[in-house]
């Protein structure tokens, strides 16, 4: 006997009539989709100019640059040397190739390092306290009032839309060069940013406790002090904490259009090629960056575990 | 005395309750039966206004219930304390913190934001839980607790609001047989030694009996049945269960409370 085809199955025979004309516009609907993503990318290659040879050749002077970096020129003219050296390693301030020569500086970067991340907090706390109050307006279940929702929405939008360097550029204006501007434009965006996540963890509260203290006559206020902010506030401060790190970053780099920190220091070294100082920049912003994410990532652990 | 005129509550076109017309006395302990759908949930959410009605009246003692908003309605849905299926309790608060909610309506806005409450307020609470057998417990967090704790953190709260009328949804659906017997006596006893009026529905008939003096009977939101519980005869309770004359309604089947002796067992 041999096995009878299964495609002559009368079911299968059945599922065909009934499903094959489906099945066929599934496959050319998926086969036309995947065709338009070829398309897209292609235009946007030759738009953008992105060619794969300027890529390859651009590649080896990464390392060029990387060796500028960690080079330094003992005396002007003479011959680049690597920026450390093992017998030089713990030498002094004025002993080349010894990490007190590379960070000479490390007491200005310091002060620096540390105005930066006090621009994050300041920034993350303020953009914290607005979205927090924000948030609730632009909640649909717990607004009935759709212009509200509407209103608030928007004005979050257009807060996280802007890019913060812009609107560093736009706050030096006012309120002159140094870290205020720099603070109020992070603040802003943070806003907008947290604002979107905490509306989203709104929408997921339980609406049982609201209805619980509606129903002993809590106000508006009540509800939501009561019934959704005790629900919502590990996951806020979790993602406040996480904002807080991308803030640091940030904090960095709108030091560049004048607003004070670290980042207004790497710019006027990037400008005057002083390469040995961007690389010691830029390792202690790494490591600065690094050491935060560790400390916030246990803060937001401890934070979900007690949320269990 | 509470009165409801023609009250009707409609969900897009389906009337989920459907001119009701009752009069309640003050004191007196209501159960309400139906299937699941009859508008049970949705009279008693109509009667504390947590829902607003589509037609009708609601009159408390001469004043029409119906037309009040604002600082007006809250005090009005503090004085109709409502127990939910749910309790409906925030989790993430101690008991006592849940307990103190039930005085939210008169509670200054500030002191709302800071959470702050006052030793007359504490004391208060305590009494209530205390009165439940739930003092000990009143420094737990609330989901730390079973769901027959749950529920008498739930009726201390009522309490604390010194309503006139305890609304109670569905009070023991979501309990084991003890300790929705827990949460009965205590309602009664609420009903009796308090004097507040106390509207309970109710999914097992044999607790209805138990317990209240007077049965509303709910069919498709309509009330079809209202008076003592020796009125509830078979061609009765076909009305409001729906029930075709072969399949004859077995009461043992949807009860879940446990006969005497068991009960004096577990207690001993």
């Amino acid at each position: 006997m041999t096995a009878l085809d299964p495609t002559g199955d009368p079911a299968y025979r059945l599922f065909q009539q009934r499903f094959g004309a489906l099945r066929r516009s599934r496959q050319t609907e998926s086969a036309l989709t995947v065709a338009a993503v070829i398309l897209l990318f292609v235009v946007a290659a030759v738009w953008t100019d992105f060619s794969p040879e300027k890529m390859v050749n651009g590649i080896p002077r990464i390392g060029e640059y990387f060796g500028k970096l960690f080079s330094i020129e003992p005396k002007r003219g003479a011959d680049p040397i690597a920026v450390l050296a093992l017998p030089h390693l713990f030498g002094g301030v004025k002993e080349p190739q010894s990490i007190a020569y590379w960070f000479y500086r490390i007491g200005t970067y310091a002060t620096l390092l540390w105005q930066t991340i006090e621009m994050a907090i300041l920034a993350t706390a303020i953009g914290f306290g607005a979205a927090f109050a924000l948030s609730f307006p632009a909640t649909r279940t717990f607004v009935g009032s759709r212009v509200i929702v509407f209103a608030t929405r928007r004005l979050l939008e257009v807060m996280r839309t802007i890019p913060q360097v812009v609107l560093a550029f736009i706050l030096v204006w006012p309120f002159g060069i140094g870290p205020l501007a720099g603070i109020l434009a992070i603040a802003i965006h943070t806003t907008g940013a947290l604002g979107k996540l905490f509306c989203e963890l709104n929408e997921n509260a339980d609406l049982r406790p609201v209805d619980g203290i509606r129903s002993v006559g809590g106000s508006w206020l009540a509800q939501i002090r009561f019934a959704v902010v005790p629900q919502v506030l590990p996951g806020f401060l979790s993602y406040a904490l996480l904002r807080f790190e991308i803030n640091v970053r940030s904090s960095t780099i709108i030091g560049f259009v004048g607003a004070g920190g670290i980042g207004q220091e790497l710019k006027r070294v990037i400008g005057f090629n002083i390469y040995e100082e961007v690389s010691a920049i830029v390792i202690l912003i790494l490591l600065i960056v690094a050491a935060i994410d560790l400390i916030s990532e246990q803060i937001r652990h401890r934070f979900i575990g007690a949320a269990a | 005395m509470l009165q409801l005129f023609d009250l009707s509550r409609l969900f897009g076109d389906k009337r989920a309750v459907d001119r009701v017309s009752l009069s309640i006395g003050d004191g007196e302990m209501i159960g309400i039966i139906g299937r699941s759908g009859a508008g049970k949930s949705t009279l008693l959410r109509l009667i504390n206004r947590l829902i607003d009605p589509s037609e009708g009246k609601i009159v408390f003692d001469g004043t029409d219930v119906t037309a009040l908003h604002g600082k007006e309605l809250r005090a009005w849905r503090a004085r109709t304390a409502m127990i939910f299926q749910q309790f409906n309790l925030v989790n993430r608060l101690d008991v006592l913190t849940n307990v103190m909610c039930g005085r939210l309506y008169e509670i200054p806005a500030p002191r709302v934001l800071l959470k702050w409450f006052t030793p007359t307020e504490r004391a208060l609470a305590i009494q209530a839980l205390e009165r439940l057998g739930m003092a000990d417990v009143a420094m737990n967090r609330a989901d730390a607790l079973s769901g027959g704790q749950q529920q008498r953190v739930a009726i201390a709260r009522a309490l604390m609001q010194r309503p006139k009328i305890l609304l109670a949804d569905e009070p023991i659906a979501s309990l084991d047989p003890l300790n929705a017997k827990l949460v009965m006596d205590a309602l009664a006893d609420i009903n009796r030694r308090d004097g507040i009026t106390v509207l309970t529905n109710l999914h097992t008939l044999d607790t209805a009996r138990t317990y209240c003096r007077r049965i509303i009977g709910m069919s498709a939101g309509r009330v079809v049945f209202d008076g003592a519980p020796e009125g509830l005869t078979e061609r009765v309770l076909c009305e409001i269960y729906g029930q075709s004359d072969q399949e004859a309604l077995d009461e043992r089947l949807t009860s879940t409370s446990l006969p005497a002796a068991a009960l004096a067992a577990l207690a001993g």
